[in-house]
């Protein structure tokens, strides 16, 4: 996993579901670049296009409530979603997405210094987020090395992949 | 230490944690259905382990697209059908189990004192027999598969206090749906939720599961309510080992984030009212609200208590011209103890369809789904955007009481009133 992301954001609001974000009709589908395609399409149909080029996604508390469904963040990942970062995370969604290797960072504050469209700079490292197009700055808690860790092999498969073969 | 606490300290291995702490937790079980089993299964296979941890502590149920609906679901079916086999897990086929969530207790699964996480976020209804019981996705599933462990952040604990005596036709669904109005849908994230008070002690294990069921709509990683007599008496001839309840009470110096009270008696029927779990009111002020489709079960309220009750509120009335009621027992056990008490043929006889033990159109992948403009009362727990059918339908959540008066009358209606009628 590259530490530094830059993209465009495309901004939510509070409590976001996992039905938004992939509804249950779509639960029989396999393949990730399939589900991608109704990625949010309860929420925005123009979305799969607006993501495609790679987008930084931001939103407000408890993004991602709801059911442990892992489609959602595939979905989300395989539609160019490089990151979401939000005020609070359901906590199903948080390690279902640590777990696929799609990045997630809370971070108090940040849907009010964001509007869709801003260029946004966030290096996991350190634990910092810059709205390039406006200038705020935030530091973030760093999460746990392990987790880190997981992020950093791609996700759960490949972390606990590389520890089986030590 | 709490009872959540008191859990996850033993299945770490310590003799104490503490809320923030992160521990590497022993799984007594770990359960996975036909929407989630196949990405664990391909997961699992990447990983390389041959064989699962323990045959013995893995349970695959098909419950959602149940019957097959499709050839996607079928294969997805398969899929699983054919893990269980090879791996020689427990396995519930269509039409052997049920809905996950009932069939786990139901087939002796879900024990006081354990550590089960499933890969359905409702696995947080175990909670109702004293087991931390939370929900995880397939790949983590997987990861348990393979090594039999999870880790976990020791949950700061919300203490719910309820007290007082449930007025007729106002049931636990009511009280959580007035907790989750009051508390929010992020009131308690990545918490603990702990009931407790008089009036836990004396509610059936189908309301004790209702309520840690909907623990997750507010955001927490648990519901839980300590064990007793009640748990003991329907775990007897179904869980193979009983621990010591004692060991499984919260301490009396037992540290709590904060605490709050809630008095039933207090309570009319509620509703959530789209499209938030937490957009709650008492029924007397959501107004005229007509329906299209009424639904009565799911892993919430799908239970033989919950049938009496709408068998209670229909007998001898008809469901509404231009209404659909679907009433789905949430087992294959709920469904025979239902047609022996004669409630199928009072649902039947009032013009319900009653379907085969699944999720139904809860999720809306499978059956019952809902039309743009439609509006449907339901005894499921998410009233979402979409989550029924057509983003453009209306879900409003109701007792299983409120959803069959509402059926009878084409209307969300009070069941006391259409009572008072009769």
């Amino acid at each position: 996993m590259q530490t530094k992301i830059k993209g465009k954001a495309i901004k939510f609001g509070n409590n976001i579901d996992t039905d938004v974000i992939l509804p249950g009709k779509y639960l029989i589908l396999v393949d990730p670049n399939d589900l991608a395609k109704h990625a949010l399409e309860g929420l925005d149909t123009e979305f799969v296009a607006k993501a495609k080029p790679g987008v930084i996604l931001v939103g407000g508390k408890n993004f991602g409530c709801g059911s442990s469904r892992e489609q959602a963040p595939l979905a989300l990942k395989y539609s160019g979603v490089k990151c979401v970062i939000a005020e609070s995370f359901a906590r199903i969604f948080f390690r279902n997405a640590i777990n696929i290797g799609l990045p997630v960072i809370e971070c108090k504050g940040i849907s009010s210094a964001v509007e869709t469209g801003d260029e946004l700079a966030v290096d996991f490292a350190v634990g910092k987020i810059e709205n390039t197009s406006n200038g705020k700055k935030f530091q973030v808690e760093k999460l746990p090395p392990f987790i880190m860790e997981i992020l950093a092999d791609g996700g759960l498969i490949e972390n606990l992949r590389r520890k089986m073969k030590k | 230490m709490n009872i959540t606490e008191k859990i996850l300290a033993k299945a770490s291995g310590k003799n104490e944690v503490h809320p923030g702490e992160i521990v590497d937790a022993n799984v007594d079980m770990v359960m996975v259905h036909d929407l989630t089993g196949p990405l664990a299964v391909e997961a699992f296979r990447k990983i390389g382990t041959q064989k699962v941890w323990d045959n013995k502590k893995v349970v695959v149920i098909l419950d959602h697209q149940v019957p097959a609906e499709s050839v996607k679901a079928a294969e997805l079916h398969k899929t699983m059908r054919k893990f269980a086999h090879d791996q020689n897990l427990t396995f519930y086929d269509v039409g052997r189990g049920g809905i996950c969530h009932q069939v786990m207790p139901e087939k002796g699964h879900v024990a006081p004192g354990n550590v089960i996480v499933g890969a359905d976020s409702h696995t947080c209804t175990y909670g109702a027999f004293g087991a931390f019981a939370t929900g995880i996705g397939s790949t983590e599933a997987a990861a348990v598969f393979a090594t039999g462990k999870i880790w976990f952040k020791v949950p700061p604990t919300i203490k719910i206090n309820v007290k007082g005596k449930f007025k007729k036709f106002v049931t636990p669904k009511d009280l959580i749906l007035n907790i989750i109005g009051n508390l929010s849908v992020d009131g308690a994230i990545y918490k603990a939720a702990e009931f407790r008070g008089p009036t836990i002690k004396t509610m059936s294990v189908a309301g004790r599961m209702t309520l840690c069921n909907m623990a997750v709509e507010m955001g927490a990683k648990n519901g839980i309510i300590a064990p007793d007599e009640t748990i003991a008496e329907f775990l007897k001839d179904r869980t193979p080992k009983m621990p010591d309840f004692k060991a499984l009470q919260s301490d009396k110096d037992a540290e709590y984030e904060r605490t709050v009270d809630f008095d039933v008696s207090k309570i009319e029927p509620q509703v959530a009212c789209p499209s938030s779990v937490d957009n709650v009111k008492p029924i007397s002020e959501v107004g005229d609200v007509p329906i299209e489709q009424a639904f009565i079960g799911s892993c919430t309220n799908g239970r033989i208590e919950d049938l009496r009750l709408a068998a209670q509120v229909m007998k001898g009335k008809k469901v509404k011209d231009g209404v659909r009621a679907l009433v789905i027992p949430a087992s294959q056990e709920v469904w025979r103890q239902a047609m022996q008490e004669g409630l199928l043929e009072i649902f039947t006889d009032a013009g319900a369809i009653v379907c085969g033990s699944a999720c139904g159109p809860c999720l809306g992948g499978h059956i019952g789904l809902l039309a743009a403009g439609e509006s449907c009362v339901s005894s499921s727990n998410r009233n979402f955007i979409g989550r029924m059918g057509s983003p453009k339908a209306n879900v409003y959540l109701a007792s299983p009481a409120t959803v069959a008066a509402s059926a009878v009358t084409g209307k969300l209606t009070d069941p006391r009133k259409l009572e008072a009628k009769a």
